[in-house]
């Protein structure tokens, strides 16, 4: 498997992105810096966590407009698969390869603990090994994470099994102080319509190693090992 | 030439920070404030001297950089 993790000024959970890649999926994985123009040949693209650019103007809107990010989102659309985790995920909004923006926590606070996720699809790419409906999980720390987007689009994603993970508690039930950052419908992570395209805000990286706390985000590199063998 | 534009989120799209400011003025006993909306403004400097140009200019840059118009609207502001 070959992953390449793009890296912006301010990225800062690259390097556990590296590390789980190499750790769980193997093969070879690139480093790629946002002023080069292309992306070497992947099944994987990384964007990962991290406070790019100072999170100047708004989080994302700068690396979005990085010279990397037109040769990510041609990929993307050629169907390789991005993988885009926390500040990735709001570049990725900030681009709009992702519906929806990523505001600031509804508490102001930034947020950093574990939280409970529910697989709300376990047929995609990113999620074939979990179980549908499977509870795990895995940290969050951001402060702009409250996943905002209008009714019809709400509506669409909801519709079309496109919202993949959810905010829930420990037992799988989503509501109240689940939900860290005041996310629409308790929405944690997306996929966009071609199903290549995932972005998330909590750190599957950072629970690959029992070592680490926990490692339930070891499944989806496994996934995605899975997908593209 | 010089352009100011004023960004704000959309209406209906939730503004925590501006409800929070609005809890901050309640504590210093400012009352009568019905509701909060924070933003930002950015001034620009144009080489152009044509208020048409500049604004169809700064139109282009808000679209693309300056707002993420999917919860932000804007206003241009041209100054001779």
């Amino acid at each position: 498997m070959r992953t390449s993790v793009i890296i912006f000024p301010g990225s800062n959970c690259d390097r556990d992105a590296c590390v789980a890649a190499r750790s769980v999926c193997g093969g070879t994985v690139n480093r790629v810096w946002h002023r080069d123009s292309t992306v070497p040949d992947s099944d994987l693209i990384i964007l990962p966590g991290g406070f790019s650019y100072g999170d100047y103007l708004r989080s994302g809107a700068m690396a979005a407009n990085s010279p990397i990010m037109h040769d990510v989102i041609r990929q993307a659309k050629r169907g390789t698969r991005v993988l885009a985790i926390c500040n990735g995920f709001q570049i990725a909004t900030e681009t709009g390869m992702l519906p929806g923006a990523l505001m600031r926590n509804v508490n102001l606070r930034f947020v950093c603990r574990d939280v409970h996720l529910r697989i709300e699809n376990a047929d995609t790419d990113f999620t074939r090994r979990y179980e549908a409906g499977q509870v795990i999980r895995i940290p969050v720390a951001h402060h702009d994470g409250n996943y905002f987007a209008d009714d019809d689009t709400i509506r669409r994603l909801e519709g079309e099994g496109r919202v993949v993970l959810r905010y829930t508690d420990a037992r799988g039930i989503p509501g109240g102080d689940a939900n860290p950052n005041g996310s629409r419908n308790d929405i944690a992570g997306i996929l966009n319509e071609d199903g290549n395209v995932l972005g998330m805000m909590p750190h599957p990286e950072r629970y690959c190693d029992p070592r680490l706390g926990g490692t339930d985000g070891r499944a989806m590199f496994e996934s995605l090992l899975e997908a593209v063998a | 030439m010089k352009a100011r534009v004023y960004i704000s989120l959309k209406n209906g799209v939730l503004d925590p920070q501006g409800k929070a400011i609005g809890h901050a003025l309640e504590n210093l006993g400012f009352t009568g404030v019905n509701n909060v909306r924070q933003g930002k403004l950015i001034e620009l400097d144009l080489a152009s001297s044509d208020p048409e140009e500049a604004r169809r200019q700064v139109g282009e840059m808000c679209e693309k950089l300056l707002a993420n118009t999917v919860i932000e609207k804007y206003t241009i502001e041209i100054a001779e």
